[in-house]
């Protein structure tokens, strides 16, 4: 098995996983919002429908993901657009923390 | 006196030595004395011994590494070393593995020098003056120092996916010319280093980054060949 | 070969832009989670708001693309899927992604 335990991997490894939770998660997110097509009404019946522990776990995995997306691709962005090179290491741990932190403000909010 | 085991892939199967284990060896004086000692018929290559020719890079516990430069009790895992050749590239026979695509993407990358004054070759009647601590040489000093001994490209998922992907190495040559000012290839460099077979598709993984027995910077290479051909898109 | 530097181009684009508009899209969902999500909450925000408007339909065509491309480049590598076929296949996929986003944000705006 070949050894792949540098902090970099792990930021493209979270990247790419919250990625594809995120793309898939989408159309999900649109249709639902859709609701709001057929008024107001149809759309309070949605979000009172999601209104329990087991969405609201879901919508607090969501957030990280996408909090974590975003850290990432800054991370990459300043390595290709600015040739930040260097502390790519800290940008990673600053990127989960991000998300951590975005997770738990969530928590905090929607409770 | 302590025993070493190491495991060695041969073919499909891993065969298995013991080797005493000493105060000072490096993974290439085991090799060669289990080829000494024990398997006549066990292929590997290496030749300089001191880290200059970059031609005993094997995968020592999971990680690519210059065997000549790589201290036994550094990197022995319980004892045990777990010896294959590098990743990515076809296995001649045992942990000798034919470098030929990881050259012809060199080739294909347009690793070569293409002076600007004499197109066809020919010597240039002045020298050229480049100052050294001039941003684009300093660029180009960067990742002058490969010797192309294959570990970044062993290191790399990208090429494990896509085996037409050109590689850490061959990409940094790329960039080091593109950032040479006396090279006249710029735009067709360019044009053969881009698209999913060249840096587009890097996802800086670092792992030729850290992996570099030389400690250069692939990574932030094709960063940069990636920058150079956005912008260049844009001014066309 | 261009078309393969287009798509990736498209995707920084769209990063750089995502990358604001997740900010934006975080700081709300934390302000429009307290005291739970009602739909009367969200419209009152929304209709008639035009820069809403405009903001969530550039958010929805960059996610839309963004997500795809993302998309195309894992399937590529982790499925062998290949090609210009696939290409099309994935860009068709992003825009009506796209599109479904768009309706959700006109629907609000009107709601």
């Amino acid at each position: 098995m070949r050894d792949r335990r540098h902090p970099a991997y792990w930021g493209f490894v979270l990247h790419r996983v919250s990625g594809i939770g995120l793309a898939l998660f989408l159309p999900l997110h649109f249709w639902a919002l859709g609701h709001a097509i057929q008024g107001e009404a149809a759309l309070e019946g949605f979000l009172r429908f999601t209104d329990n522990w087991a969405f609201k776990a879901g919508e607090w995995g969501l957030v990280t993901l996408l909090a974590l997306h975003l850290a990432g691709g800054l991370r990459v962005l300043a390595l290709e657009f600015l040739g930040w090179r260097a502390r790519q290491k800290d940008l990673v741990a600053l990127s989960a923390g991000f998300a951590l932190g975005a997770g738990l403000m969530f928590l905090l909010h929607a409770g | 006196m302590a025993q070493l085991k190491v495991r060695i892939q041969r073919g499909d199967g891993m065969a298995e030595y013991g080797v005493a284990a000493r105060e000072n060896q490096t993974v290439l004086d085991v090799v060669t004395e289990i080829q000494r000692e024990q398997q006549p018929d066990l292929a590997y290559r290496f030749a300089c011994r001191v880290g200059m020719c970059g031609s005993c890079a094997m995968e020592v516990n999971g990680v690519a590494r210059w065997t000549c430069r790589t201290h036994v009790r550094k990197v022995a895992e319980d004892g045990t070393l777990t010896l294959r050749p590098l990743a990515n590239l076809p296995v001649i026979r045992d942990l000798a593995t034919d470098m030929t695509p990881f050259f012809d993407k060199w080739a294909r990358a347009r690793g070569q020098f293409q002076p600007k004054d004499a197109p066809n070759g020919a010597v240039p009647a002045e020298f050229a003056v480049v100052p050294p601590s001039s941003p684009k040489r300093q660029e180009a000093d960067a990742g002058i120092e490969c010797i192309g001994c294959g570990v970044c490209y062993a290191s790399c998922d990208v090429v494990s996916w896509n085996p037409d992907y050109l590689g850490p190495a061959a990409m940094n040559r790329a960039w080091t010319l593109v950032n040479d000012v006396r090279d006249g290839g710029r735009r067709e460099r360019l044009d053969a280093v881009a698209g999913d077979a060249g840096c587009h598709s890097c996802h800086s993984t670092q792992g030729c980054t850290e992996r570099c027995p030389k400690n250069l910077d692939p990574s932030s290479a094709i960063a940069g060949l990636k920058r150079s051909i956005f912008w260049g898109v844009l001014a066309r | 070969m261009r078309g393969q530097v287009h798509l990736w181009a498209a995707q920084r684009v769209s990063a750089v832009f995502l990358a604001v508009a997740v900010f934006v899209h975080l700081a709300t969902i934390m302000l429009a989670v307290r005291g739970g999500l009602s739909a009367a909450e969200i419209v009152a925000r929304l209709r008639g708001a035009e820069g809403w408007l405009a903001f969530y339909a550039v958010f929805a065509l960059a996610a839309g693309i963004h997500g795809a491309i993302g998309m195309r480049n894992i399937a590529g590598e982790w499925l062998g899927w290949r090609g210009r076929g696939f290409d099309a296949l994935w860009l068709g996929i992003g825009l009506l992604t796209a599109g479904f986003g768009i309706r959700a944000a006109w629907g609000l705006y009107h709601a």
